[in-house]
């Protein structure tokens, strides 16, 4: 009974940091990969409460295709047209988009 | 909030006072506790629906309640979660390119046509992933497929088999091997197939028992097994597709709309 | 502290954080964060109050939430690909017009 509810509150205790820390950032980049982290341990917090049907969902689409679809249009946010400037500052790595 | 939305990452200009953030926190502090307060003093209304539910699982052709709910008991609510699907699909779909310089089967004038899977022969390509990828991709595919068949008596079902799918189609793409091209016809027909199956199965049981969606009982596990591969292929093509026409975005105004072009986008 | 109590806070929690970060934060793909991160507070209170029921968990609030997270998402790509199109014609306004 002690034991469980301190995993609980780890869980509650990580997951509002989380939360508070996302919105908190200066850059939008760690913003979005502690968005992910946030879903994760809410995938593990649905575990806890029984549900694992929505811990598979939330770990699949919640963090993992969430996660995807900011990355992308913050790629498409940052990164310049080519005849403005001299080099497109590509700012995600090595994310291989088919290029033209 | 109400001022234009930013779109550069630091500027500064749009930002609230301090007087005003600190009026804001205050004011959602004083609703978040007085939620709190409400919710511990109120009794849990006791709902006769688990029981209910228990009751007649039997007849409901799965073992898994949630399934059962999803599918039998509440499937309207799956049906139209599907059509809400569909629905941000076509709004998304124009904005998803291709190179048609290395997509060689659309023909000049015709607006569906092409595969949906073509290989990019001199194209960027990240090794180690396409390495491994090759190991990845059948292991996903067939861990879908387990999920579809067991989300009968175990957690799993239709979204959780179609999320996993998208997932590979999206590691497919950042290797840079292959693309994708969604104005294909299988492609069309791969993301309508989940409603269309849906509803001949809703209108087909109403000829035998009269009312839409009321499933004959023997044969409510056969039917709840069609519904969910055709909404598996449906889910996992529609989560691609968003991701696609995101990732595949142009900067420049073209006059007509980008996937229905021959023209190579001017992305670089 | 029982253990749906704790997590009936946590969502009220996320939802006051969320609904803090939609006012305050300036950039668009924060905001849209914020409502993510407002929506896992609903999803969390729906199920932290189905889990009280003794024996199995409510099965129809699960499914509920379970519809609810992949509407969450289909908005979400809806509110991406608009953010995406307003910076594609500010740049093709910018080009032009100035």
């Amino acid at each position: 009974m002690g034991f469980s509810v301190f995993i609980d509150g780890c869980l509650v205790i990580g997951i509002l940091t989380l939360a508070c820390l996302c919105l908190a950032t200066k850059t939008l980049f760690t913003a979005i990969v502690l968005f992910v982290s946030l879903g994760l341990l809410v995938a593990i917090a649905w575990v806890r409460l029984d549900a694992p049907d929505l811990a598979i969902a939330e770990a699949a689409i919640g963090a993992g295709l969430t996660g995807a679809l900011l990355l992308a249009t913050w790629r498409h946010l940052n990164t310049e047209p080519a005849n403005n400037d001299a080099d497109t500052p590509n700012k995600s790595g090595d994310k291989n988009v088919p290029h033209p | 909030m109400f001022h234009t939305p930013d779109l550069k990452e630091h500027n500064h200009a749009n930002e609230l006072s301090v007087v005003t953030r600190i009026l804001c926190a205050i004011a959602i502090g004083t609703l978040s506790l007085s939620l709190i307060i409400v919710l511990i003093l109120t009794d849990n209304p006791s709902s006769s629906l688990p029981a209910l539910v228990q009751h007649q699982l039997t007849q409901s052709g799965v073992q898994n309640p949630v399934t059962a709910v999803l599918l039998n008991f509440r499937s309207y609510d799956t049906l139209l979660e599907i059509g809400v699907l569909l629905i941000v699909a076509v709004a998304m779909l124009p904005n998803s390119n291709f190179n048609s310089d290395i997509n060689p089967d659309i023909p000049s004038d015709n607006l569906s046509g092409g595969r949906l899977v073509s290989v990019v022969t001199n194209a960027q390509v990240n090794p180690t992933l396409e390495a491994v990828l090759r190991w990845l991709v059948p292991m996903i595919v067939v861990m879908a497929g387990y999920m579809l068949w067991t989300g009968a008596s175990l957690p799993g079902g239709a979204f959780q088999s179609g999320a996993l799918l998208a997932g590979a189609g999206v590691l497919v793409q950042l290797s840079g091997r292959l693309q994708f091209c969604f104005t294909s016809t299988i492609a069309k027909l791969l993301i309508t197939i989940g409603l269309i199956t849906f509803m001949i199965v809703a209108v087909g049981v109403a000829t035998t028992t009269g009312v839409i969606l009321q499933y004959p009982t023997e044969l409510a596990g056969p039917l709840i097994l069609l519904i969910e591969i055709a909404a598996t292929l449906s889910i996992a093509t529609i989560l691609l597709l968003l991701y696609n026409s995101l990732a595949t975005q142009i900067f420049e105004m073209s006059p007509e709309p980008s996937a229905f072009n021959k023209q190579p986008s001017a992305q670089e | 502290m029982s253990q749906d109590l704790l997590y009936i806070i946590a969502s009220i929690g996320l939802f006051g954080i969320g609904l803090y970060g939609l006012i305050v934060a300036p950039h668009i793909i924060r905001k849209i964060l914020a409502i993510n991160i407002m929506s896992i507070g609903v999803f969390m209170l729906l199920v932290a109050s189905a889990s009280t029921v003794n024996g199995t968990p409510d099965p129809v609030l699960h499914a509920m939430v379970l519809t609810g997270i992949v509407v969450a998402i289909a908005g979400t790509a809806l509110a991406l690909f608009l953010a995406g199109k307003i910076h594609t014609l500010g740049q093709a306004s910018d080009k032009d017009g100035h």
